[in-house]
């Protein structure tokens, strides 16, 4: 369908649209318009991300002159493909009602992992190792070797990739990772290397948060991205966890002894290269000299992650004259090493600020906090003069010289925690150091200085006027969306005790309770026998998950389970979640069922849709609180508070409101789906807790069902599942319109014209 | 006849829970007899055949006795064998035996007849037996002809040739999916006294156990029998599977230390392994997280906050024997959802270790050359990405629909349409013929008058009339599933529906019999309608048994069976009057 939202004709995929929708995009455009940031949250399963594509490509397309670039970010690589799926049916739509001028570039972009069409490197079982072959066969140095001598291994896709230049460019189009990869070997070009040079051409990029926000990374990927973009973080409840994420650093004794092993390595190398090449390193001195810290333009294949600090902090000036000669760096980078070992060994808990940090390093083995800053560009330059390619053999000491930038660059917002063991297991010692980022601000400051405007949504944005806050940043727009419903299709409950009327709770005093764990397990027997098709259950954490697991084994319980179902289980390996889901999909797809056990704040509460048939019952057992004796979100709460007078218990519940929110969630896609859902905490009974639900949900929380029993769910459950089973009216008939034809939409604008 | 007597040991019961008396079962074509082993015991039997009327038999199992049960009219005769092949010879004698006695027991004493005498394969005999055991409606006509005498053996099968052909042309039926129960997780039973502890082995589990874990598997085929025996190789298994339970890995990798063979079970199944990362590549790309963790830059070693890693960082030598539960619940159900690979009989374990490494195989080579995949996920994606409310459907929404035997469902169809429907109509079209010759008949004794009747006389008439029709139409009405059948005290119900069989199956012999060509064919007919002449007052009987409101609905549904049977008689004694007529003429002829 096709309709005016002021002056831009919005293209639409569909024909029809949902009245949020319709309101959400008008939300939008007003923001594009002031080229200002805008803070929108809408409820799942309104079909945000469509409406968000439709609305700025349209936006484009209506003004020519001025096209804006759409960077769009998710969470992850799935969502990333499903962000992609939708657009490439956006576009074939708009193609065939504009014609071809309304052609775009779209491209989805990720790590050489997901997209090298190399068999031998992409064999490499973890990133970095991947990203290692592949500089073993493309740095520059390995190239110029291979022009003199036949036998010195290179990659045949980025050779020809080279060789075509400037002709090597990807048509109109809308690419996915597969995509990308099939067009790549087609051609013979190196997939990678083509999509991050087409970046800069794409008319909508879609790529992961640390692409923009990890200034690492966005170092060398975004940094060449104009001014006139939309930058759009989908799901963004937990940015400002990504943002701190961003700026830690934690240091283990594994990391300190690798680090040791690599100084020893590097030393070799030096005196190789004395030996045999001392010009290069006079070389590089004298480049350190005139105040470059990096090459200049490097090659292609020897890009590097960039400075772990933010671009605005790093200073512009020559690297100081006491770490320009190699060998001393190295010293330093050993006394460094040596007194951060000292650091570990110590028996307390220590906290303190960098400049404390920096000052008792200055007094203890001499290094300022100016070299300390440089340490990272040092380290970066001295890999490429001594022409280190396997890269992810010296991780350690890169992570130690990130710790030393950021240590060196920050004086607030800070700090340093070291720890001798886990808080949970005091017997064994496992000491850590970990520099850890309080202001989520800081990460995501030059994204909202760079671009005209920043988009944040999710369907989890409560309290609303918090975000703010936390990032800092003044929203043109800021609006919370509820949800019209043609009928109840979501049903939220909140169980408070079991069938024997004891209290269910994730309480720390109450989760070993063996009668709750029984309660608990009894309230999924009995919804498994009555709900069809897929479950998802959530539990607070692995260690509890995999507690009640066993426990309902030994009593019998996850038997009697999986004689209605078949249980698949999130665990930490991620290629086991990764097929027990596509197994879950399957059992759901066949007609069997099937429960999935997942772990809130995991991988799959983070970007897994169980819509429809895959989940028509959420459980979220517990409240998905974050274990607040952690040092780390201590120190987090203290700065809060002082920072921006935030209260303690009021972000603790906010955080595990919103995970607990996020988890839910999951169930509904459209207003044609329907699905439960079940609190099942005691806790959840309180005010204060539940209030901070999105108004989507409580709006659909009834007073009766704030309390309830296993029994009394059950029999809510039934009957909420047999009148969702009855055909009803899409259009939402009578006085609410819940889906707008076009015709709708020209007489609502008709209306609207003539009030004005 | 090949064998004329057949001699097995054998124990006679008195009943199944009986422990038996050992003996010598002795059976010629006529009798059997029964010596016992002791020859003080008062046990000893002596029984024609004529006076068995049929034979009931275990169900073959490895820890099931093999039981033979001979039915009589008052009591019956158990014999316990030794194994199931002795049964199996037994019972299919006892069957043959049957069916001739039974012959001669019959009213006639044609035994020349070449048609009769057919030789019964034994796998034969096992499928009608089957049949018969799977369809209790069978079985009545069956016991209620075959064995009254009304029908041979042969005979009632002869118009069942497709059931048996059918059967045989598709043995497997639908398959059995596995159980979703772990079975094999289960806890070891001690006895509470000593510190042995039992574990029980079903084939069933070994068969889960060999699915679930392609390492056990492989060593099975590798170890037994040249270098262990199996029950030392299970016993090593549970061992493992104990030391595994107690969570203790450090004693776990002590033990596998010093045994290599016990290693294999402890260590994590690198054919799994293998599996997994092959499964990996096919995954949907909407849920890849392994692809996430390659995208994922802030996790770089020491990178971010440490949450939740794993806390139990064990050293390096440990690592192979991690396995936690949860992994095992996980290729539980996965193996569960792949169902049953292999068709072989769960008896034997070796060759159910070889059929699923072998089919396992297949799976691996026919993946890998299947190039679809990547389209259809393809398909696949974009489907899931569209709103489905949001855009009216595309085509549709229809099922293929999946008709193993097309016949199967064409006949079941119309045997409904002919069962009930047509009842219904006939009953309509009867009553409307009923009404009109009502009125005819009265205009015949009042004349045209005008008015041809009294509107108070007509309504009258009409009410008393269409009473029972309204009434029944009116239950009908209420709910479309329910038929007149329905309303009826079950007993009557069943009743009806079992003479309803039974007259369908003797009309069918009955009609399928003429023209009488042969003497066999003639005697046939008239034990036939000597059978169907008794079912006529047995209708009469329950036509008036039923209480008044409903009585004129079972007329309704007799009616039309006692129609058809009068059609019979009236077919019968017309063709005997002609044969009578007739056989004046060839006083040489048939009887």
């Amino acid at each position: 369908m096709k309709f005016q939202i002021e002056d831009v004709t919005v293209y639409f995929p569909y024909d029809h649209i949902y009245p949020e929708q319709y309101s959400y995009m008008i939300e939008l455009k007003r923001a594009l318009d002031a080229k200002g940031h805008c803070l929108l949250e809408m409820p799942t399963g309104t079909g945000k991300t469509i409406a968000l594509l439709s609305l700025i490509t349209s936006y484009t397309l209506s003004k020519p002159s001025n096209p804006v670039k759409l960077l769009y970010c998710t969470r992850t690589v799935h969502e990333m493909e499903k962000t992609l799926a939708e657009l490439k049916l956006l576009h074939r739509y708009q193609v065939e009602s504009v014609g071809p001028s309304a052609r775009m570039l779209a491209l989805g972009l990720s790590s050489r992992k997901n997209l090298c069409v190399n068999l031998e490197v992409v064999s490499a079982e973890n990133r970095d190792s991947v990203d290692a072959g592949c500089r073993k066969l493309t740095a520059s140095w390995v190239r110029a070797l291979a022009v003199e001598n036949g036998n010195v291994p290179t990659c045949e896709f980025f050779e020809r990739y080279e060789k075509a230049g400037a002709d090597a460019v990807l048509p109109p189009g809308v690419y996915t990772l597969q995509d990308l990869r099939v067009f790549g070997k087609e051609k013979g070009w190196c997939p990678y290397f083509l999509a991050r040079h087409m970046v800069q051409f794409a008319n909508v990029v879609v790529y992961s948060y640390q692409y923009l926000l990890d200034p690492k990374v966005a170092g060398i990927i975004s940094k060449e991205m104009q001014r006139e973009s939309v930058v759009v973080f989908d799901e963004a409840h937990n940015i400002d966890n990504v943002c701190i994420e961003a700026l830690s650093v934690s240091v283990r004794r594994q990391t300190l002894e690798g680090a040791t092993r690599n100084l020893n390595k590097m030393s070799q190398e030096i005196d190789r290269f004395k030996a045999t090449d001392a010009g290069r390193l006079r070389a590089e001195y004298n480049r350190l000299v005139d105040g470059l810290a990096q090459r200049g333009n490097l090659p292609l294949g020897d890009t590097w992650l960039a400075n772990p600090a933010l671009p605005d902090d790093i200073l512009k000036e020559a690297v100081p004259g006491n770490i320009r000669r190699a060998e001393h760096f190295l010293s330093v980078l050993r006394r460094l090493v040596q007194y951060l070992k000292g650091r570990l060994e110590t028996e307390n808990v220590e906290k303190e600020g960098p400049v404390t940090f920096v000052n008792s390093v200055n007094s203890h083995v001499g290094i300022d906090q100016k070299m300390l800053k440089f340490c990272y560009d040092r380290l970066h330059s001295l890999m490429l003069t001594l022409e280190i390619t396997d890269t992810d053999e010296f991780l350690h000491i890169q992570t130690i010289c990130d710790f030393a930038t950021l240590v060196g660059t920050y004086t607030r917002g800070f700090s340093i925690i070291i720890e001798p063991y886990d808080e949970r297991m005091p017997h064994i010692p496992d000491p850590v150091l970990q520099l850890s980022c309080h202001d989520a601000s800081l990460a995501i400051k030059p994204v909202f200085d760079r671009f005209q405007s920043v988009v944040i949504t999710s369907g989890t944005l409560s309290p609303i006027d918090l975000y703010p806050r936390l990032l800092n940043f003044n929203p043109v727009v800021s609006r919370s969306f509820t949800m019209s419903l043609t009928r109840d299709c979501i049903c939220p409950m909140v169980l408070s005790r079991g069938s024997d009327q004891l209290p269910v709770s994730t309480k720390f005093d109450l989760r070993s309770d063996p009668g709750v764990e029984r309660n608990y397990g009894r309230l999924l027997l009995e919804m498994v026998s009555v709900v069809p098709d897929g479950i998802v259950c959530f539990f607070v954490s692995y260690s509890y998950m995999d507690a009640i697991v066993n426990s309902w084994n030994e009593t019998g319980i996850l038997k009697e389970i999986m004689q209605r179902k078949l249980v698949f289980i999130e665990t930490q390996d991620v290629v086991e979640t990764t097929l027990a889901l596509d197994n879950y999909r399957k059992a759901c797809d066949c007609g069997r069922g099937a429960v999935f056990f997942s772990v809130a704040r995991g991988k799959v509460a983070e970007g897994i849709d169980f819509d429809r048939h895959y989940g028509r019952l959420v459980i979220m057992f517990g409240v998905p609180f974050q274990y607040t004796l952690s040092r780390i979100l201590l120190a987090r709460l203290e700065y809060l508070r002082e920072t921006f007078q935030i209260k303690e218990g009021d972000f603790l519940t906010f955080d595990a409101l919103r995970q607990a929110a996020q988890c839910v969630g999951r169930v509904i896609r459209s207003k044609a789906d329907y699905g439960m859902m079940i609190f099942a905490d005691k806790r959840y009974t309180r005010h204060d807790k539940r209030s901070k639900l999105p108004s989507w949900i409580l709006s659909h929380l009834r007073d009766a069902h704030l309390n309830l029993s296993t029994d009394m769910a059950v029999h809510i459950a039934r009957e909420f599942l047999r009148k969702m089973a009855q055909p009803y009216d899409k259009t939402g008939g009578g006085g609410k319109k819940t889906l707008l034809s076009q015709e709708d939409l020209e007489k609502m604008n008709g209306t609207e014209g003539m009030m004005f | 006849m090949t064998d004329a007597q057949v001699v097995k040991r054998a124990k006679y019961k008195s009943s199944v829970k009986d422990p038996g008396v050992r003996g010598i079962l002795k059976m010629t074509r006529e009798r059997f007899v029964f010596m016992p082993n002791d020859p003080t015991l008062p046990v000893r039997l002596n029984v024609e055949f004529r006076l068995i009327k049929g034979h009931k038999s275990s169900k073959e199992g490895s820890n099931r006795p093999a039981l033979l049960n001979l039915t009589q009219d008052q009591g019956n005769y158990i014999f316990e064998f030794e194994n199931f092949s002795d049964r199996e010879l037994c019972r299919d004698f006892v069957a043959k035996a049957i069916t001739s006695s039974g012959e001669v027991g019959g009213p006639t004493s044609e035994k020349a007849v070449p048609l009769k005498d057919e030789q019964l394969s034994s796998a034969e005999m096992e499928r009608r037996i089957k049949l018969l055991q799977e369809d209790s409606e069978l079985q009545k006509l069956h016991k209620q002809f075959v064995i009254g005498g009304v029908l041979s053996e042969t005979e009632f099968w002869a118009t069942r040739k497709k059931l048996l052909d059918v059967n045989a042309s598709r043995k497997a039926k639908q398959r059995v999916g596995l159980k979703s129960d772990m079975i094999f997780n289960v806890k070891p039973s001690s006895d509470g006294q000593s510190n042995r502890v039992t574990f029980n082995l079903t084939p069933e589990m070994i068969h889960q156990i060999f699915a679930e874990k392609p390492a056990v598997r492989q060593a099975y085929l590798n170890f037994v029998p040249n270098k262990m025996t199996e029950k030392d190789f299970w016993t090593k298994y549970w061992r493992a599977q104990y030391l595994h339970s107690t969570k203790n890995i450090v004693a776990a990798a002590a033990e596998a230390a010093e045994d290599e063979e016990l290693a294999v079970f402890l260590k994590q199944d690198a054919i799994l392994a293998s599996e997994t990362r092959q499964k990996i590549r096919k995954v949907d790309p909407t849920l890849d997280m392994e692809a996430d963790e390659g995208d994922d830059y802030t996790h770089i070693p020491g990178h971010g906050l440490a949450i939740e890693t794993t806390k139990d960082e064990m050293e390096a030598q440990y690592e192979p024997y991690k396995r936690s539960f949860l992994q095992d619940i996980n290729r539980h159900a996965a193996v569960v959802l792949e169902g049953r690979t292999v068709d072989v009989e769960t008896g034997d374990t070796r060759s159910v270790a070889e059929a699923l490494a072998s089919s396992k195989r297949i799976e691996l080579a026919k993946e890998a050359s299947d190039g679809n995949v990547h389209q259809e996920r393809l398909d696949r994606i974009t489907r899931m990405a569209e709103i489905e409310d949001l855009q009216a459907p595309r085509d549709p929404p229809v099922a293929p629909l999946c008709i193993k035997d097309p016949r199967d469902y064409f006949d079941s169809q119309q045997v409904q349409l002919g069962g009930t429907r047509q009842v219904k109509s006939r009953l309509s079209t009867s009553e409307a013929y009923g009404s009109l010759r009502v009125y005819i008949s009265e205009i015949r004794n009042i004349g045209l008058s005008d008015p041809i009747v009294k509107p108070e006389v007509a309504i009258k008439v009409f009410n008393v009339l269409t009473q029972n029709i309204s009434s029944s139409k009116y239950q009908l009405g209420k709910n479309p599933h329910e038929s007149i059948l329905d309303t009826l005290p079950s007993v009557t119900k069943e009743e009806l529906l079992l003479h309803w069989t039974s007259i369908q199956e003797l009309l069918k012999h009955f009609w399928s019999s003429y023209p009488i060509t042969t003497s066999y064919l003639y005697a046939k007919v008239s034990r036939l309608k000597d059978a169907m002449s008794q079912i006529y007052p047995k209708l009469q009987e329950i036509k008036e048994s039923v209480q008044s409101d409903s009585r004129h609905q079972v007329s309704l549904l007799v009616q039309p069976m006692l129609q058809a049977l009068d059609a019979a008689f009236a077919h019968y004694d017309l063709d005997q009057q002609k044969r009578s007529a007739k056989s004046g003429e060839k006083p040489n002829g048939y009887v």
